[in-house]
């Protein structure tokens, strides 16, 4: 209808006129694509006009106008001499200052947001190429606001932990959609390969009330690369003197022109045993990981519509323990003690996203995601499945309140999870679903403060109804000063087996303490979260500086307390009295001369839970943590395409709480304390071209170890048995290389 | 035919009035002169404190203010003022010199050297 009112209404334009001068401006270049918005005006009079988006004009013509004016910024403005009304067909030269500006900026790596009321860090593609290798955990290795460190001697897995508290109080979600909580917390991390990342934003601190209620200490989102604009080919090989081999290979094509596919494939296998520190245990896995993700993406831009559907199917198996461990014979025996963990895992997830054309800022996304998730698994004696099945289904609707420095978001959400769990003999059968409402509220006075209010209520069988509240601000307190500060709600129920699966791989016993709860006998861990940071950009010695402080405390109202402290129990019980992560970090970014660019970070931990037997310090969390990352990149000589890559991160880590052995035979029992940790990582990447890159980098150089992170390894079946205790590297040095194929 | 015609222009001047006069979301580009983001800020400001105006993005390197605004509480002519009142040029008219006195110095686009030193 709105169509013909315009033909109507153009219509008459042209009836009317007596006689009327139309044409085109049009850009002159090699596209010669059609100005819109140029001005078209008679030399000397008030009539003029300007094109519309097609670079077409219609003017009044009289024939005492002769000279027409055409202008546009930016090009050099033209007068023509005009002696009748045919239609007229005009370039227009962009003004030689413009043509020369040639402005290249490379993306910083690594950024913090001066605009976002939220204190949100994102990492791109190329500081995720700064860790070689090779999933979503390690990816966060020159990050200093995650910490990584190993779970345990056993399983050789990654676990990251952000203020203080480790990854089930972080959402981990990927495109948005929570994608590693539940049964696969513990080894979710290592089950998204890092070249499958487009980039990563690390929100610190309470987070959005979008993507629901269960963030506590942050919230970590990874963008997967998208088949329209990821390379057509693309190949990633590396390999590890630890014999470590991965591959990955990107297919993208154009199906149709709004339909675009992607076919991910990722394999990594590391068969070789090692035992550097002759403790007769591998000091890591042998594993095989095949993953594969399918993409389908749609883009209408005339109609506002983008959509993906994802389709993702991965096979995972380890096999850890003694040396000469043989599942075949020795598979829950006491022959050798050894594991097995088998996990298969699909889903199927479904984005739709609609931008209203004609007004920007009203916009629907809906999203939903399917996945099914099974691990079988041994470690010693004990026996350990998981099946989960989760549903998830959010839709968003985004508009604006008066004008465009209201913004509102709302929305629904629905989440389903059942969990089958098997732990040694015991069945563990639960399912929770939870519906709930989001409203959040951002304000941008497109100056100083920006801020962000949420609020979700949620009805969930398990947990009950509760309500979510979630407030960011941002002010700019004067030039480059940024100062913000955020507080929140967090609530979750806790998987004490997923999370704490490094429990197996000891002889304690495993006591539920509580029983009135309906989530394994315990009560749902609610929290709440409150930070400050500043941020300061300023100029030293006339290179860009910037220096960022934060604080941020986390107070447990209750907690599933994981108690280790006799070392031959491990108890889960709700809190009783305090618990709290207090965590401080000081960050600073500098650019000495141009392409090097270096950061330096300190950070303090104060992070104290009441136990049973009194307040103590969070086990295996250091109070003091330095970082330090330097980067450099060679100049892209005239006419040349090659350039070097230069990186390299310092870590040390203070000392670090045992849990109490003293429940132990002397011979294995710990101090109170371990010893301080440094490790340094490097890598070399010469880029040849955009299409080929080879790199060369070693990890833990230092060849930094920690000699005996198993407890009792000569008697693997005794009551002492425990491989939890790991404060550093278990494998010395380890050199990689490996190549990057990309064709556009 | 030739009353057929104007009955025709008459109708859907008509609508296009109505449809036009009821426009809670019209869309309109006028063309303010300014150099910098410090200058986006204040005319995007400028216009979105005019009642009425629900979206107002300044292209920096273009000038184009792309505007959408309720056309039942305010016009092109009321948001071009509020714009010339912080001292921003539209292509028609020239902010009075008191106004643009009120710019900041290193947004003065009059001045041949504030614009050079914004080329880069």
């Amino acid at each position: 209808m709105r169509k013909i009112l315009y033909i109507l209404f153009l219509l008459p334009l042209l009836a009317l006129s007596q006689e009327q001068l139309s044409g085109v401006i049009l850009e002159e270049s090699s596209s010669q694509s059609p100005l819109p918005g140029a001005n078209v005006f008679w030399l000397g009079t008030k009539v003029g006009n300007v094109t519309n988006f097609n670079g077409e004009f219609s003017l009044p013509y009289k024939v005492e106008y002769t000279k027409l004016v055409v202008s546009f910024v930016g090009y050099k403005t033209d007068t023509l001499t005009i002696n009748n009304a045919k239609p007229i067909k005009h370039s227009l030269k962009p003004t030689s200052e413009l043509e020369e500006i040639n402005i290249t900026s490379r993306n910083k790596a690594t950024s913090n947001s001066y605009l976002s009321a939220q204190n949100i860090i994102t990492v791109s593609s190329d500081e995720l190429l700064k860790a070689a290798c090779c999933n979503l955990a390690e990816s966060f290795e020159t990050n200093p606001s995650i910490d990584v460190n190993f779970a345990d001697a056993v399983t050789g897995t990654k676990q990251i932990k952000m203020l203080g508290l480790t990854s089930p109080y972080i959402l981990i979600a990927t495109e948005n959609i929570p994608s590693i909580r539940g049964a696969s917390q513990a080894f979710g991390l290592s089950f998204i390969p890092g070249t499958w990342v487009e980039s990563i934003q690390i929100t610190k601190g309470a987070g959005s009330v979008v993507n629901g209620y269960e963030s506590i200490a942050g919230q970590i989102n990874a963008e997967l690369v998208k088949p329209s604009t990821d390379d057509k080919l693309f190949v990633n090989l590396y390999g590890g003197s630890n014999t470590r081999l991965e591959l990955n290979t990107h297919f993208n094509t154009k199906v149709s022109d709004k339909w675009d596919t992607g076919i991910y494939l990722h394999g990594n296998s590391h068969n070789k045993k090692h035992d550097v520190n002759d403790d007769g245990f591998l000091d890591m896995p042998t594993y095989n990981q095949v993953n594969i993700m399918n993409r389908w993406q749609y883009t209408n831009p005339e109609k506002g519509i983008v959509s993906f559907i994802n389709l993702k199917y991965l096979n995972d198996e380890k096999q850890s323990g003694e040396i000469d461990f043989n599942p075949q014979t020795d598979k829950l025996t006491t022959n050798k003690w050894g594991s097995e963990i088998d996990t298969e895992r699909y889903e199927v997830s479904a984005k739709l996203g609609y931008v209203n054309p004609v007004l920007p800022w009203q916009s629907v996304g809906v999203q939903a995601a399917y996945s099914g998730h099974q691990q079988d698994s041994y470690f010693g004696l004990n026996v350990y499945d998981i099946e989960h099945n989760s549903l998830y289904a959010n839709v968003i609707y985004n508009t604006i309140i008066s004008d465009s420095r209201h913004k509102i978001k709302t929305g629904v959400s629905y989440t389903y999870d059942h969990y089958n769990e098997l732990v040694n003999t015991a069945d563990f059968k639960r399912t929770e679903n939870s519906v709930g409402a989001f409203v959040e509220y951002n304000y941008f006075n497109l100056d100083k403060l920006n801020v962000t209010a949420g609020l979700r209520v949620d009805n969930h069988n398990l947990l009950g109804t509760f309500i979510t509240p979630r407030l960011h601000m941002r002010y700019t307190t004067w030039e480059k000063g940024v100062f913000r500060a955020s507080v929140g709600r967090g609530k979750r129920s806790a998987n004490i087996f997923a999370e704490n699966q490094k429990i197996f791989s000891t002889s304690r016993a495993i006591n539920i303490i509580d029983t009135t709860g309906k989530i394994y006998g315990l009560d749902p861990e609610i929290a709440w979260n409150y930070g400050v940071s500043f941020l300061q950009g300023f100029r030293l010695f006339g290179r860009k500086a910037e220096v960022t402080a934060d604080f941020y405390r986390t107070d447990f109202k209750n907690q599933v307390v994981v108690d280790y402290e006799n070392a031959q129990e491990v108890n889960f019980y709700n809190l009783k009295g305090d618990s709290y992560a207090n965590s401080l970090q000081v960050e600073l970014h500098y650019e000495p001369f141009s392409h090097f660019n270096t950061r330096l970070a300190y950070k303090n931990y104060d992070v104290k839970t009441q136990y049973n037997t009194g307040e103590l310090e969070k086990a295996l969390t250091p109070k003091h943590r330095f970082f330090a990352n330097a980067s450099y990149e060679t100049e892209i000589k005239e006419g040349r395409t090659g350039y070097w890559k230069f990186d390299a991160t310092y870590n040390w880590l203070g000392s670090q709480r045992f849990s109490s052995t003293e429940n132990n035979p002397s011979e294995y029992q710990l101090p109170e304390r371990s010893p301080t940790v440094s490790t340094v990582n490097a890598q070399v990447t010469k880029v040849f071209s955009p299409k080929f890159e080879v790199y060369l980098g070693g990890e833990n150089i230092l060849n930094t170890r920690q000699n005996n992170p198993i407890v009792s390894a000569d008697n693997p079946f005794g009551s002492s048995f425990d491989t939890t205790f790991v404060y550093g590297p278990i494998f010395g040095a380890n050199y990689f290389a490996g190549l990057r194929l990309k064709i556009k | 035919m030739k009353l057929f015609k104007t009955t025709v222009i008459t109708l859907a001047l008509l609508f296009a009035s109505i449809s036009f006069a009821q426009n809670k979301n019209a869309r309109a580009s006028i063309e303010v002169d300014g150099v910098c983001m410090m200058c986006k800020k204040r005319i995007e400001k400028a216009s979105l404190n005019t009642k009425g105006v629900k979206s107002a993005i300044w292209n920096v390197e273009t000038h184009e203010l792309k505007l959408i605004f309720d056309e039942r509480k305010t016009d092109i002519e009321t948001i071009s003022n509020s714009v010339l009142a912080v001292g921003h040029d539209t292509k028609t008219v020239k902010a009075t010199d008191e106004a643009y006195s009120k710019v900041h110095p290193c947004c003065k686009y009059r001045d041949e050297e504030v614009l050079d030193d914004h080329k880069d």
